[in-house]
């Protein structure tokens, strides 16, 4: 048996509603850390040290087992120029990769545009989740959109397995571009056509698809199980997308016990899914790149905090330098912007770093721009 | 009534309104199209039947619209009787954009709404100097950071490129770079009180401010018009030329009429119907940039009339226009988030425009991902029969004899699904499909769930796409 060079994947975590940069990567011997967060603080000695001045929140135990092995780059002080406190805004600015104005294309779909110009493969990209990301879009670009692996498809909702067959049947006959004529036509057949084919080309790595490991039950944890599903399947998709429902880190109060459990399940998730990759020898090909809209406040607001911006993103996967990238923003009260973590790492490096030295491509022309590299990858 | 009649009025609610019900059908044929068409251009004259006042005390939040703007707005669409008011709005909306991902105050929101559906069909020039005193707007597109002496071009270059005359028509510029700074200046000193975002304090609404010693007033020379101009007297050069005449009526066009180009191309791809367009653009002057003229001249049009099923719906056309059909939705009840959260999957987010351009439409309303989200919701809500507007078409259906023959069954459903018609190969499609069954007894327990399955086969058609 020869060795089959496989293509390299990546796969995106959303984490919406703004992870808490500050209890995440935590700066546990800054001593002002200890005076901003009285009440949200984590106590030195739980916290799971990166190096001697910042450490991970005690509840991402399974992303600290990755980066012991050197498998995690931590982006510290990610960001973006004139940074916007808005949840909509500023996760658009992370979907079009454009902080000055507003565009509908996204940065991914660009990407995909790059990876297959000719259209040959409808699922080079999939995301699970209700609604297709900005960050996919792109015109010409079709993405499959997967609210749960096992009821995707067509007209799911046609009571009777004969009946469904035969809509199935009808539509995919109806929609056939010898049926009305023009562009528009012609476009609209293809796109249902790909519509019906991707769904049940998707559904079929339910089928051949078996492993020993066990995800949780959380709905991360099972669009994660989709994502390994899909790519155990070998359709060729080469950007997969997930991620947390909008405001699901959004911890305005309460976050002593809110974090902590969202942080379980999510790297929990994601060790998961790294043990499953590995147990199918399908972990070399893929990177996950982890990222949220932007930090929260440096002072809590008395058990929650209010919106940041400066904040920390994850790289994760075997071809991954390990370590930590970017500069720890400082504390000090001069050094705040508005009250925030100033970011000094672009978030366009971190995506130009990811399509050219991963995916292969020019990001010079998806990025609108050049942007330095980081040495993660 | 003839068919012929029938089918047109369903033609005209459906693109004055939000999808047609059988029942407005009749009752509107009975009218007539002529007196139908002043019917809704003249929304003042008739109760629109909302029972707001019950709503708002179902929904606390629409008290002071801290939250549930796009729900209020989706709930007027389905339940007024003045749809072209609500229409409207929606296509203002979709023009003059502000988002909430920026302004992030919907109480804020909340009046610049309610000022499209006061200013909606009047005077474009009273239009145009109302949303340039909009709050939201003001602060969604910076000019509250343009100052005297240090303009923010943003507000002025936006008016002209997208509110009022686009960047060029038949190949030409419409304006120059100059233009567009001269025309900022004019802008200086209208600003904004209580600022926004409102967060956490968005329980009162931003308010326009004209501050005199913020306003630039030196001489501005603005297309060829040269003075001490001030906002309002831009307003007045822009509404002269030809330009905004050619815009409006092209946007007014794509909306109501048929799909055509989108804005960005509108400078080098003339219109799809330059007659019809020349036709809008003398009305515009004639009655001095009355918008609800315009929309009198081209719903009495032929090239209106002829227009069935040349547009792709939108995703609020399509939701709207579906809970409308099953009759949900029309009292206040839980849940309504949802049903926002589809139109948004599908692509239209209400409230949040994905750029200041607007939502691109016609078929870049379908992807892969849009397309499967848009048929399942139809045929889901079509299909089941316990909604009274699928019941409706049922009892429609059994009244008219004790069976019916595949045909009837096919052509009865498109009718009271509002006259739609199908490609004749798709029709023999679902003919054929009927005819497993024979000739339907309408008095069967299953009738019921024959009807609703072919309801949603003919939902999940691509014609069905269109309006």
């Amino acid at each position: 048996m020869t060795a089959k060079q496989k293509d390299r994947v990546l796969v995106v975590l959303q984490m919406s509603g703004a992870y808490d940069a500050l209890n995440t990567v935590i700066p546990y011997n800054d001593p002002l850390y200890m005076d901003y967060r009285k009440v949200l603080r984590v106590e030195p000695e739980q916290v799971l040290p990166l190096d001697e001045h910042v450490g991970l929140h005690p509840s991402m135990a399974p992303l600290k087992a990755l980066y012991d092995e050197g498998k995690v780059a931590v982006l510290q002080g990610i960001g973006y120029p004139n940074p916007i406190r808005s949840h909509f805004r500023s996760m658009d600015i992370w979907h079009t990769a454009e902080p000055t104005k507003m565009v509908t294309d996204g940065w991914l779909g660009r990407a995909i545009r790059d990876l297959d110009p000719h259209k040959e493969n409808i699922l080079t990209a999939v995301n699970f989740g209700r609604g297709l990301p900005r960050a996919l879009a792109a015109p010409g670009v079709s993405v499959a959109s997967v609210g749960n692996l096992e009821t995707y498809g067509v007209l799911t909702g046609i009571q009777g397995e004969d009946q469904r067959v035969e809509a199935l049947d009808i539509f995919a006959r109806t929609y056939s571009p010898a049926i009305g004529n023009g562009p528009v036509n012609d476009y609209l057949s293809q796109t249902g056509l790909d519509a019906l084919k991707g769904a049940d080309i998707l559904t079929t790595a339910l089928h051949t698809y078996s492993s020993s490991v066990t995800y949780n039950r959380d709905l991360f944890a099972q669009w994660l199980k989709n994502v390994a599903q899909v790519h155990l399947a070998d359709f060729g998709t080469r950007i997969l997308y997930t991620g947390v429902n909008p405001g699901t880190f959004d911890t305005h109060a309460n976050q002593n016990i809110s974090l902590p459990k969202l942080w379980g399940e999510v790297t929990n998730a994601v060790s998961t899914f790294y043990q499953d990759l590995k147990e199918h020898h399908a972990n070399e090909e893929v990177v996950i790149f982890m990222f949220t809209e932007f930090g929260r406040r440096v002072q809590e607001n008395g058990s929650g905090t209010d919106h940041g911006s400066g904040g920390v993103a994850f790289v994760i996967g075997d071809a991954v330098n390990g370590g930590l990238y970017g500069e720890y923003p400082s504390l000090k009260p001069e050094k705040l912007d508005e009250g925030d973590l100033q970011w000094n790492n672009d978030f366009r490096s971190t995506y130009a770093t990811l399509l050219e030295r991963w995916m292969g491509l020019d990001s010079k022309s998806i990025l609108r721009g050049s942007f330095e590299q980081l040495d993660f990858l | 009534m003839a068919e012929h009649d029938m089918a047109l009025i369903a033609h005209l609610l459906r693109r004055t309104g939000f999808g047609t019900r059988y029942e407005d059908i009749e009752a509107y044929a009975a009218k007539g199209y002529d007196a139908t068409v002043d019917e809704l251009l003249h929304p003042e004259g008739h109760a629109n039947g909302l029972d707001l006042d019950l709503a708002e005390r179902y929904f606390l939040e629409w008290n002071h619209f801290t939250r549930g703007v796009p729900e209020y707005i989706a709930f007027r669409m389905i339940n007024s009787k003045n749809q072209l008011e609500e229409k409207m709005v929606l296509f203002w909306h979709g023009v003059l954009c502000t988002a909430d991902s920026k302004v992030q105050s919907y109480v804020t929101l909340y009046e610049e709404i309610e000022m499209f559906r006061r200013y909606g069909m009047e005077s474009f020039r009273d239009l145009l100097l109302q949303i340039s005193r909009d709050p939201a707007m003001v602060y969604f597109l910076d000019n509250c950071l343009s100052h005297k002496g240090n303009i923010n071009e943003n507000y002025g270059r936006e008016l002209l490129e997208l509110f009022s005359m686009g960047v060029g028509m038949d190949g030409q510029f419409n304006y120059t770079e100059k233009d567009v700074k001269e025309c900022a200046r004019a802008f200086t000193g209208w600003t904004v009180a209580n600022g926004i975002p409102g967060q956490p304090y968005g329980r009162y609404a931003a308010r326009f401010l004209y501050n005199p010693a913020d306003h630039d007033e030196g001489e501005k020379t603005f297309l060829d018009h040269t003075g001490n101009f001030n906002g309002e007297d831009i307003i007045d050069i822009i509404c002269q030329q030809p330009a905004t005449a050619r815009f409006l009526s092209r946007h007014l066009y794509n909306y109501f009429v048929a799909d055509d180009a989108q804005v960005p191309a509108w400078m080098d791809t003339p219109p799809r119907d330059p007659e019809t367009i020349k036709m809008l653009e003398d009305e515009y002057f004639r009655s001095g940039y009355n918008i609800r003229a315009m929309l009198r001249v081209l719903f009495l049009s032929d090239a209106f009339k002829k227009a069935r099923f040349a547009k792709i719906k939108s995703p609020v056309e399509t939701v709207i226009g579906t809970l409308r059909l099953i009759g949900d939705w029309t009292e206040p009840q839980p849940g309504f988030e949802p049903i926002f959260d589809e139109m948004k999957h599908m692509g239209q987010e209400l409230l949040n425009p994905p750029s200041v351009e607007g939502w691109h439409t016609g078929k870049e309303w379908i992807d892969g991902g849009t397309l499967v989200q848009r048929i399942n919701f139809t045929a889901d809500h079509v299909g089941d029969t316990h909604y009274p507007g699928v019941q409706a078409i049922i009892q429609r259906l059994a009244a008219t004899g004790p069976s019916l023959s595949p045909e009837e069954l096919v052509d009865g459903c498109l009718r009271l699904l509002g006259y739609y018609t199908l490609t004749t190969e798709t029709r023999e499609m679902l003919v054929a499909s009927a005819q497993k069954h024979g000739t339907l007894s309408t008095r069967a327990a299953e009738f019921a769930q024959q009807v609703a399955q072919m309801l949603q086969m003919i939902v999940a058609t691509k014609e069905y796409l269109y309006a």
